[in-house]
């Protein structure tokens, strides 16, 4: 790699690189994310790569394996370019055909196209296909654009142009006045105005300032952080190195959670290059700019996500936040003036720089301004990572880009913001995802985590899930967290249980605003909104626990059997041979039955069964 | 490739109290846990008290202060597998192998694990075994998974 030491170096760079791209006939866009590695992408990837050597193709075709597309349920998935046809669910075996039809021949190979489930109709390019079509996707746009292994594949599509403008056109105080103009709002749950944030570091008295890059996505049923780190590693590097310059730092860290080896993989091998190339270093590019950017893996603590812990963790500590009576972006990490991102906020800044902040604010509502991804998951028919503009409402993503329920059931409801937001019901499903709508309906945009949830789902035992959680991450620092989540729990386990009396419901609601109020840091004010909002909007559900003693989605063991429909029952013996506990009985030939003594109501039978024979009541 | 020493993780990271996880991330990941021995060592180098070395090493989720079996099966409970059955692969894990979460089986082969996400959720329920992804894991996908690891294993054994 050879090191640019001007922004002239810069511009001719990319200049060679896209003069040299242009003899490319044809490239094939692999996703690797993590979702399509699950899915054995890389065997797809290497047969690939085997057929276009044995064909001779090797320089005139590129193979470009990418970050996450967003489209996980249908992957290993490729785009080919030019003609943007998408293909999904490939095996290594088609490889030959792909390259000797569509690449040699210009022929679409029609099993490997999508087939819209509503229509059943087969859609060749990804721009037609329903799940993206909704969309208004900027920032994973740029997923398909780059290798993330490749710094020259982001220098190549304008990458480090929104940093060197600043650098060398901006000033720090217009920078900042920027990033306040464009209304952007913090993406990691709380929704703070990043430019405020920015404007009170650079304020804040000192030399030595920090920024930090919060990739501890500790949100389950999140992973949009995931995809921007390991998918475009060097946009979120950018955007840091823009913040950096805008408040004055030198130093900078991501912290990364270490369950996602893959990002922590590609952020390390992005900070390498930029430092080789020069980017990353004294006096960056002839400025007066100097600055460098580490890689900190998080101990995989659900509480590290809130600033002040993230802080402490880094200094290698344990993550127990403090009380901000005193802000980090005055004092922060080792006491000094910090300014902390989440990854989705730091990856916007250098389209700002770019395209001006009216760009940014023209997208969204109001006070939420801009795009935002999310983590559509659950009961679902079309999972994966989607991005909207900020007024887009729930039935959008939903049912548009979602295509509805998965196994043609109902939709009950859409938990939203992970363990600190709620759970709405359908008749919310025309609110926007805003951030001050949201919370005003009892849940948050948060980090973006949305999970469908159909009638299987028990919306009491999803707040006892919530609460298991939180009662393992809660840090137990404060009393209210620790005490109140605990107290929590164990009324619901009883509501669960079927030992629930209607007092508790009383109970449950006022333990759980006195957490909201009292607790020191994030994680306890927020802890009792999956509580409150499934009392709020599904309160049936609690009382059919507590007076009939009865789950109606049939999830809560205490209170469900199992039994065998005789008249259903092939006699297969499937579910006598899944059942890890030797509770089923019955011959060959013979309707099989449940020994009640040895059942542990764990569910293995019914879920093994292809008959529906096996009834829970 | 043999692992690395406890000498060479602490290279270059001597009397640095703030390296401290970083270290202990490189110990668990190359040893498989946290010893008593090696939190000593890492208590001088760094110049870390040991009791806070024992601190941070129980306090995060990433570290085991125990050994682990030779396999390990990670099966996530992130709200996305919750709601798509991850209770069952769990249940399935733990009456296969007869052993409880973060519990080693008799065998010394296995040790369950369950994690709040694992960031796949598009693909629940998702379960790792060594580190590589399984994705839309039912009780009897993971049987055979189970099962296949076993036999993996005796014929190494045999081949030994």
């Amino acid at each position: 790699m050879t090191k640019i030491n001007t922004v002239k170096d810069l511009k001719a760079l990319r200049k060679r690189l896209l003069k040299e791209r242009k003899k490319i006939r044809a490239t094939l866009v692999l996703c690797g994310g993590t979702g399509c590695q699950a899915s054995r992408c890389q065997d797809v990837t290497d047969a690939v790569k085997n057929e276009l050597a044995k064909q001779g193709l090797k320089r005139s075709v590129c193979v470009r394996t990418t970050g996450c597309h967003g489209f996980c349920e249908q992957g290993p998935l490729m785009v080919i370019e030019p003609g943007n046809i998408f293909y999904c669910h490939i095996l290594p075996d088609d490889a030959h055909e792909i390259v000797t039809k569509t690449i040699l021949d210009g022929e679409v190979v029609e099993r490997l196209l999508y087939t819209d489930p509503v229509s059943g109709k087969l859609i060749q390019t990804e721009s037609e296909i329903p799940f993206y079509r909704a969309q208004d996707r900027y920032l994973l746009a740029q997923n398909r654009q780059v290798d993330p292994c490749s710094i020259e594949d982001y220098i190549a599509i304008g990458g480090y142009s929104a940093f060197t403008k600043a650098l060398f056109e901006i000033p720090p105080e217009s920078v900042v006045r920027e990033i306040k103009d464009s209304g952007l709002r913090g993406r990691g749950g709380g929704g703070f105005p990043t430019g405020r944030k920015w404007a009170e570091c650079q304020k804040a008295p000192g030399d030595e300032k920090y920024v930090i890059c919060n990739a501890d996505e500790g949100d389950p049923g999140a992973y949009m952080d995931r995809c921007l780190l390991e998918g475009n590693p060097h946009l979120v590097l950018e955007g840091m190195m823009i913040g950096a310059w805008a408040i004055g730092a030198q130093q900078g860290y991501v912290y990364v959670r270490n369950e996602y080896p893959l990002a922590v993989k590609h952020a390390r091998m992005a900070v390498d290059q930029a430092r080789k190339i020069g980017l990353l270093s004294d006096k960056i590019l002839g400025s007066s700019f100097s600055f460098d950017i580490d890689i900190a893996r998080g101990g995989g603590s659900f509480v590290c996500g809130e600033s002040t812990a993230l802080m402490a963790s880094l200094e290698g500590k344990v993550g127990e936040p403090r009380p901000k009576d005193v802000h980090t972006v005055v004092d922060g990490l080792w006491h000094k003036p910090t300014t902390l991102n989440n990854v989705e906020t730091w990856a916007n800044v250098p389209s700002i720089i770019l395209n001006g902040s009216s760009w940014f604010a023209s997208k969204g509502s109001k006070g939420s301004k801009g795009t935002k991804i999310l983590a559509l998951t659950g009961h679902i028919k079309n999972t994966g990572l989607v991005e909207v503009a900020m007024d887009t409402t729930i039935n959008t993503v939903v049912f548009d880009i979602g295509g509805g329920g998965s196994n043609g059931n109902s939709i009950k409801a859409v938990q939203t913001g992970g363990p600190s937001g709620g759970c709405l019901p359908a008749d919310k499903f025309d609110l926007p995802v805003d951030f001050d709508v949201l919370a005003k309906a009892g849940s948050m945009v948060g980090s973006g985590g949305m999970v469908v949830m159909d009638q299987e789902t028990c919306m009491v035992d999803v707040a006892k899930y919530f609460l298991t959680f939180l009662q393992d991450e809660s840090c137990g620092k404060c009393v209210p967290c620790r005490m109140g989540i605990d107290r929590m729990l164990e009324i619901i386990t009883d509501i669960t249980e079927g030992n629930g009396t209607s007092w508790q419901i009383g109970l449950l609601e006022e333990l759980g605003s006195t957490v909201s109020q009292t607790a020191l840091c994030g994680l306890g004010k927020t802890a009792a909104n999956p509580v409150l909002s499934t009392l709020r909007y599904f309160r049936d559900e609690y009382e059919a626990h507590i007076h009939a003693k009865k789950c109606p989605a049939g999830v809560c063991q205490a209170l469900v059997t199992y039994k065998v429909d005789a008249e259903k029952c092939t006699c297969c013996g499937i579910c006598k041979r899944g059942c890890p506990h030797g509770a089923i009985v019955g011959k060959k030939k013979q309707v099989h039955a449940i020994n009640l003594d040895l059942c542990q109501k764990c569910g293995i039978c019914k879920s093994e069964c292809d008959f529906e024979a096996i009834q829970v009541k | 490739m043999p692992p690395p020493t406890l000498d060479s993780i602490l290279e270059e990271r001597r009397s640095q109290p703030h390296q401290l996880i970083e270290v202990l991330q490189d110990v668990q990941e190359h040893y498989g846990y946290i010893a008593e021995e090696s939190m000593r060592t890492i208590s001088n180098e760094l110049g870390v008290p040991l009791m806070e070395v024992y601190k941070v090493a129980s306090f995060y989720k990433a570290f085991a202060l125990k050994p682990r079996g030779k396999n390990v099966i990670t099966i996530c409970t992130g709200t996305a597998c919750h709601v798509r059955g991850a209770k069952l692969i769990l249940n399935q894990a733990v009456g296969q192998l007869g052993v409880k979460p973060s519990e080693v089986s008799d065998d010394g082969l296995f040790t369950i694990e369950h994690v709040n996400c694992l960031g796949a959720c598009a693909l629940g329920p998702v379960v790792t075994d060594n580190g590589n992804y399984h994705n839309h894991m039912s009780p009897g996908k993971l049987r055979k998974l189970i099962k296949s690891i076993y036999k993996t294993d005796a014929e190494e054994i045999s081949h030994d």
